[in-house]
C-alpha cells in the first residue's frame, strides 16, 4: 500500500492533465470559423441543420460537449469522421509510425549525445570538445523541416542511397522499414543531439569538480571507470529530465516531418483533419498525443527516481 | 508538558526575554514529528551574552529562530521587552520584529548574490521608511564604516566578491541598521579562519558594548563560547541540561555531557595530556527520543531513576544549575 | 631514517584569467615512514594544493615543478597511468568536506568494494566480506545495513569514517587527511581524532594532517610544517613548535584563537588583513604586511628557509627568542 501511493497519485495526475488538455481542445475547436454542418451539407434546410448539430453535440455548452465527447471516447468510441468513416481505424494505421519515429529518434539521440557529451567533458576545452560544440551549434540553429528537406533532396534525390521519402510498416519488411526511417529519425535527431550533448557536458563538468570524484580518483580507478560510474550516473539526472521536457518539441517537429517524408502518422492525418474541419477526429487525435506526452514523462520520473537517490526520500 | 525546570530564572531582575516551555515541531511525515524543541525555559539579562551550545542537529538554530517567530513556536510564550510576542500577529507582529534581528554561519549564501551591498544594508531602513533617501544612504555608510569595512570600496559590490569574513561583517552591518535589542548569532564564526573568527568575535564585542546590544550566541565550539559569553546553556536533543557562567561551567562541569563536550575540545599544547572521558555514538533520533533523561543512552552514570524520570533543574552552585539525577562531582 | 616521502623545491601554479597565480612556492619536505607530520595554515595558504599535487590529483589548470619522491620513486616524472597505481594502495586521501566526498547516487557498500576490487584483485564475495570488516573497524553500527544506504541517509560523522574505511582499504602506506574533521562537531571531531590515531598504529600508517586547527595538530602530530601564502614559514617536532615559536605569523596564528584553558571575556588578539594576493607574490616577507615587527629589510628582501641544531627551521630575519 506504502509503495503504491506515489504510483496511484502519479496516475490520479496524469488523467487530470488529460482531461485538462482535452477540455481546452475541445473549446479551442469550436472556435474554427465555419459552420460544420454547413460543411457537411451546403444545401441542407434549417431543420436539417439544427438535426445534424445536435447528433454532433454542437448546441451543448462546452462542458456538456465535451462531457459527451469523453463519455464516448471512453466507451471505446473514438468517434467518426464527419464525411464518412470512423476515427478508430485510422488511429489504428497512424500511431504506430509516429512512436515508431519519436521512439527511434530518443534512441539515437541518447546514443549519439551521451558518448559526445562525455568526450567532450573529459577533454575539455581541447580542440575536440571546441569542434563538437560549435557544429553542434551550428546545425541546432537550423529548424528541422529545413534539415529534413536538405537531407531528403540531398541523400534521397541527388544521391538516392536512401528513399527520400515514404513509410513501410515493419511487418512489410524490417529492412525496407527501417531505411525509410533513417532520413526524418536524423532530421528529428540532430535538435535533440545538440541539447543532450552540451547539457551532459556541462552537468559532467560540474561532476567532474566534486570532491566524491577526487576520492574515487585517489582510489586508483581508471578514468574510464569514474567518468562512467561515478560521474554519469549523476548527471543523467538532468539528461532524463531533459529528454521528457524536449518530447514536447520532438513530438511537434514528428509531426512536421512525417508530412515532409510522407508517412501516414498522426501528424499527416491530423494536418488532414485540421484542413477538413473534423473536428471529432481533430480532439480524439489531440488526446493520443497528449497520452503520449503524459506517458513519457510519467515514466521518466519513475526512472529517475530509480537512477537518483537523492530525490526518492528527502531526508532533512 | 514536562519540562526541565524553570528554577534557572531570574525574573525578578527585569530580564529582556524571558522564554518560558518554547517548544517547536517539525512535521517528519504524515504521522510523526520531531520536538526540535522540547519544552525550554531561560531567561536573558540586558547586556548579557547568553551562549547556547550544543551537537549539531540538537536544536540550537531553531530555537534562535523560534524566538523571532519563525517558524511560530508550538507551544510556550517568548516574552520580550514585556510584551508576549507569541500572542502577537500581524502588524503587531511586526512591529516588534526589527528589535532582534539574526546573523547566520553561512553569511555569503544569507545575503542576496544581486543586491549591491548598499542596497543589502539599505533594505531594511527602506522597508521600515528610515528617513529620505540620502539620509539612508549616510547611515548605510556610518554602517559600513562601524563594522570596519570602507564604504567606498564596498558600497557597489556584491556579496560573492567578497570574503566570508567580509561577508559576516555586512550581515553584521544589515542586523544592526534597524537598532535592535537583541542580536542573535546562529554560528557566526564557524565556516570562518581562526585568523578572521577572531576579528569577527572582536567586532561582536565592539558593537554590543557601543549599541547595548544583548546578544544570544549560538556555537558548537566551547572555546568560542567561553571568550564570548557571560552565561552559557548547554543543550541536547531539544532538552537544556545545564546554565551556568562560563568559568563554572569549565571549571565544574555538573552534567555529564557537558563534561564530555568540554573534554571533546582539542587544547593548543602538546603537553597537555588529553582527558579520555568522551561521549559515544551519535546523538539518537530526535523523533523517538529516550525516555527520562535523554542523554541516558550515552551516559556513563546512568541509572534506573534516570530511564523512568525526567531530571528538573536544580542548583548546584550560585547561578549553576544543572539537569541531571547523579550530577558530577569534582 | 627511512623516508617515504620526499619533495624537492616543489611548486604548483594555476592559470588564471588574472595571471598565473602560485599556490605553492618552493616547499622541501620529507617524511619519514610512519610519522605523523601536520600543515597548518590559514585558508588559502596552499595547503589543500600542496597535498593533493603530491598525490598528482590536480586539474590540467595546474603546473607542478620541482621533485616528489616516493619510497624511492620519482612520482613527478612519471605518467598520469603510472602514478595512478600509486593510489589507493601507495597513498590516499580523506577530504574536509564529508557531505560531498561520497558520490551522492551509489550506495556506500560499491563505493567502498569498488577499490577492493579493482586496484587489489578482490572477489565481489571477497570485497564484501572485507568491507564489512572496514566498517566495523570505523565503527559504524550494523555494518550490514550501512553498505546498503546512500550516502544522504547518513550523518557527517558517519560519513566521514565511511571516507576514512574507503581510504583505509587497500592500506595505504601514506594517508592524507585535509581537514578530516573541519565540517564535523567537537564530540564527532574527538572520535575521528582518535580512531584515526588508532589507524594508524595499526596499519603502521604514516599521515599527513591538513587543518588549520593548532589544537589537533598538537594532539595528534609529531611534527607541524606551518604553511604561509604557498611558502613553509616553519617547520619543527610538535613540542618544540609550541614550545619555542620563532616565526611571528605562527605566533600569531596562536595567540588569535580562543583556548578554554584561558579565563573567559579576554578579547582576543587578531592578525589584521588578508593573505598577500597569489598572483602577485610580495618582494619581501609575504607576511610583512600584516607583521608587527616588520622593518624595512623585511619589505625589501625575502627571508631564507633557516634550519636550526636541532631542526626547527623558519622563514624571518628576527625570529621570536633571536636567532640561536
Ligand atoms: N525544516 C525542518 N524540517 C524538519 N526537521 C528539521 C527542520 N529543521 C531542523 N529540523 C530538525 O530539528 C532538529 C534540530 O535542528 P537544528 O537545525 O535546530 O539543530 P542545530 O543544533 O542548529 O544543529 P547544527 O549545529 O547542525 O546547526 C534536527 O533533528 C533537525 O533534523
Ligand atoms: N583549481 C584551482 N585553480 C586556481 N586556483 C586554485 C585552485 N585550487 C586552489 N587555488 C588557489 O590556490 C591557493 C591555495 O589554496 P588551497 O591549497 O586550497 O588553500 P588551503 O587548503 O590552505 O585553504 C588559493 O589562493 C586558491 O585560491
Ligand atoms: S540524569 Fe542520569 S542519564 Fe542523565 S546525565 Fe544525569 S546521570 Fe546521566
Ligand atoms: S621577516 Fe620580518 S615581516 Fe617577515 S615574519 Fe619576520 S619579522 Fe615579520
Ligand atoms: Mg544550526
Ligand atoms: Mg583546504
Amino acid at each position: 500500500m506504502k509503495k503504491l501511493r506515489p504510483i496511484l497519485l502519479r496516475l490520479s495526475q496524469v488523467c487530470l492533465v488529460l482531461i485538462g488538455a482535452t477540455f481546452l481542445v475541445s473549446v479551442l475547436i469550436r472556435q474554427l470559423p465555419g459552420d460544420v454542418a454547413v460543411l457537411i451539407n451546403p444545401a441542407a434546410s434549417l431543420a436539417e441543420r439544427a438535426a445534424l448539430r445536435q447528433e454532433l453535440g454542437l448546441d451543448r455548452n462546452y462542458f456538456s460537449a465535451y462531457w459527451m465527447w469523453l463519455s464516448q471516447m471512453l466507451q471505446g468510441d473514438f468517434g467518426f469522421f464527419i464525411f464518412g468513416g470512423k476515427v478508430l481505424p485510422v488511429l489504428k494505421t497512424a500511431i504506430p509510425p509516429t512512436l515508431q519515429l519519436i521512439f527511434y529518434t530518443q534512441i539515437v539521440a541518447l546514443t549519439i549525445a551521451i558518448p559526445l557529451g562525455i568526450t567532450s567533458a573529459y577533454k575539455q576545452g581541447t580542440r575536440f570538445d571546441r569542434t563538437i560544440s560549435t557544429t553542434l551549434f551550428s546545425i541546432s540553429s537550423i529548424p528541422n523541416f529545413g534539415i529534413g528537406l536538405i537531407l531528403s533532396l540531398l541523400i534521397g534525390v541527388k544521391i538516392g542511397i536512401l528513399p527520400p521519402s515514404g513509410y513501410r510498416p515493419i511487418s512489410e519488411g524490417l529492412i525496407q522499414h527501417f531505411r525509410l526511417m533513417v532520413l526524418p529519425v536524423m532530421t528529428l535527431a540532430i535538435a535533440p543531439i545538440s541539447t543532450y550533448t552540451r547539457l551532459l557536458r556541462a552537468e559532467m563538468i560540474a561532476a567532474l569538480r566534486e570532491d566524491y570524484v577526487l576520492l574515487a580518483m585517489s582510489k586508483g580507478l581508471s578514468d574510464r571507470r569514474i567518468l562512467l560510474r561515478h560521474v554519469l550516473r549523476p548527471s543523467c539526472t538532468t539528461l532524463m529530465t531533459s529528454a521528457a521536457l524536449s518530447m514536447g518539441g520532438l513530438i511537434g517537429g514528428a509531426l512536421v516531418i512525417e508530412i515532409i517524408f510522407v508517412i501516414p502518422g498522426m501528424g499527416t492525418q491530423l494536418a488532414k483533419a485540421i484542413g477538413t474541419r473534423e473536428f471529432m477526429a481533430i480532439q480524439t487525435y489531440v488526446a493520443f498525443i497528449a497520452l503520449f506526452y503524459v506517458t513519457f514523462n510519467s515514466v521518466v520520473d519513475i526512472l529517475i527516481g530509480v537512477v537518483d537517490p537523492r530525490t526518492r526520500n528527502r531526508r532533512a | 508538558m514536562a519540562g526541565s525546570g524553570k528554577l534557572h530564572l531570574r525574573l525578578d531582575s527585569d530580564p529582556l526575554l524571558v522564554v518560558q516551555d518554547l517548544v517547536v515541531q517539525y512535521k517528519v511525515n504524515r504521522k510523526s514529528f520531531v520536538s526540535a524543541v522540547a519544552g525550554i525555559s531561560f531567561d536573558v539579562l540586558r547586556g548579557e551574552t547568553l551562549a547556547i551550545v550544543g551537537e549539531s542537529g540538537c536544536g540550537k538554530s531553531t530555537l534562535g529562530k523560534a524566538i523571532m517567530q519563525l517558524p511560530r513556536p508550538q507551544g510556550g510564550t517568548v516574552v520580550l521587552d514585556g510584551v508576549d510576542i507569541t500572542a502577537l500577529d500581524g502588524n503587531d507582529l511586526r512591529d516588534v520584529r526589527p528589535k532582534v534581528q539574526m546573523i547566520f554561519q553561512d553569511a555569503i549564501s544569507s545575503l542576496d548574490p544581486r543586491l549591491q551591498v548598499k542596497n543589502i544594508i539599505d533594505e531594511p531602513l527602506k522597508v521600515w521608511k528610515k528617513g529620505t533617501a540620502a539620509e539612508r544612504s549616510i547611515k548605510v555608510d556610518n554602517l559600513l564604516n562601524s563594522v570596519g569595512l570602507d564604504p567606498v570600496v564596498v558600497r557597489d559590490r556584491r556579496p560573492y566578491e567578497f570574503s566570508g569574513g567580509q561577508c559576516q561583517r555586512i550581515s553584521i552591518a544589515r542586523a544592526i541598521a534597524l537598532d535592535p535589542v537583541l542580536l542573535v548569532c546562529d554560528e557566526p564564526v564557524s565556516a570562518l579562519d581562526v585568523s578572521i573568527q577572531a576579528q569577527i568575535l572582536n567586532l561582536l564585542q565592539d558593537m554590543k558594548e557601543k549599541l547595548g546590544l544583548t546578544l544570544i550566541f549560538i556555537s558548537h565550539d566551547l572555546a568560542v563560547v567561553k571568550a564570548v559569553s557571560t552565561r552559557v546553556l548547554v543543550m541536547y536533543l531539544g532538552k537544556i541540561c545545564e546554565v551556568a557562567t562560563p568559568d563554572d561551567l569549565y571549571a565544574h562541569p555538573a552534567h555529564h555531557y557537558s563534561r564530555a563536550l568540554i573534554a571533546a575540545v582539542p587544547i593548543p599544547d602538546p603537553e597537555v595530556g588529553v582527558d579520555k572521558i568522551r561521549v559515544t555514538g551519535e546523538p539518537p533520533s530526535p523523533v523517538n527520543p529516550p525516555s527520562g533523561c535523554r542523554f541516558r543512552t550515552r551516559c556513563e552514570s546512568a541509572s534506573q531513576r534516570c530511564a523512568a524520570e525526567e531530571p528538573q533543574l536544580q542548583e548546584v552552585g550560585l547561578g549553576h544549575f544543572v539537569a541531571c539525577h547523579h550530577p558530577v562531582t569534582n | 631514517m627511512n623516508q617515504l616521502l620526499k619533495l624537492s623545491d616543489f611548486s604548483v601554479s594555476f592559470t588564471t584569467p588574472r595571471g598565473d597565480l602560485h599556490a605553492v612556492r618552493g616547499v622541501d619536505l620529507s617524511v619519514a615512514k610512519g610519522e605523523s607530520i601536520g600543515i597548518v595554515g590559514e585558508s588559502g595558504s596552499g595547503k589543500t594544493v600542496l597535498s593533493r599535487a603530491t598525490m598528482g590529483l590536480m586539474p590540467s589548470t595546474a603546473t607542478c615543478t620541482g621533485s616528489v619522491e616516493f619510497n624511492g620513486a620519482p612520482l613527478s616524472d612519471l605518467s598520469h597511468a603510472e602514478v595512478r597505481n600509486y593510489w589507493g594502495t601507495g597513498m590516499a586521501m580523506i577530504f574536509q568536506d564529508p557531505l560531498t566526498s561520497l558520490n551522492p547516487v551509489r550506495r556506500i557498500g560499491s563505493q567502498l568494494m569498488e577499490g577492493l576490487i579493482v586496484r587489489l584483485g578482490m572477489s565481489k564475495d571477497q570485497a564484501r566480506a572485507r568491507s564489512v570488516e572496514l566498517l566495523e573497524r570505523v565503527r559504524i553500527p550494523d555494518p550490514y545495513a550501512a553498505m546498503k544506504k546512500y550516502p544522504g541517509e547518513l550523518s557527517g560523522g558517519m560519513r566521514q569514517r565511511i571516507v576514512i574505511a574507503i581510504a583505509i582499504a587497500c592500506t595505504p602506506e601514506l594517508l592524507f587527511a585535509d581537514e578530516p574533521t573541519t565540517a564535523l562537531d567537537v564530540t564527532v571531531q574527538a572520535q575521528v581524532l582518535e580512531l584515526l590515531a588508532e589507524l594508524r598504529q595499526e596499519f603502521n600508517m604514516t599521515m599527513i594532517l591538513v587543518t588549520h586547527d593548532l589544537g589537533v595538530v598538537a594532539g595528534q602530530t609529531d611534527r607541524v610544517v606551518v604553511m604561509y601564502a604557498g611558502e613553509i614559514v616553519e617547520a619543527a617536532v610538535t613540542k618544540d613548535l609550541f614550545a619555542n615559536m620563532k616565526m611571528p605569523y605562527t605566533e600569531a596564528l596562536m595567540k588569535s584563537i580562543p583556548r578554554l584553558d584561558q579565563a573567559s571575556g579576554q578579547r582576543l588578539r587578531v592578525i589584521t588583513g588578508r593573505l598577500p594576493d597569489p598572483t602577485t607574490p610580495e618582494p619581501g616577507c609575504s607576511f610583512a604586511p600584516r607583521c608587527e615587527y616588520a622593518t624595512d629589510k623585511c619589505r625589501a628582501e625575502k627571508p631564507p628557509l633557516v634550519t636550526m641544531q636541532n631542526g626547527h627551521q623558519y622563514r624571518c630575519f628576527f625570529p621570536i627568542g633571536g636567532s640561536l
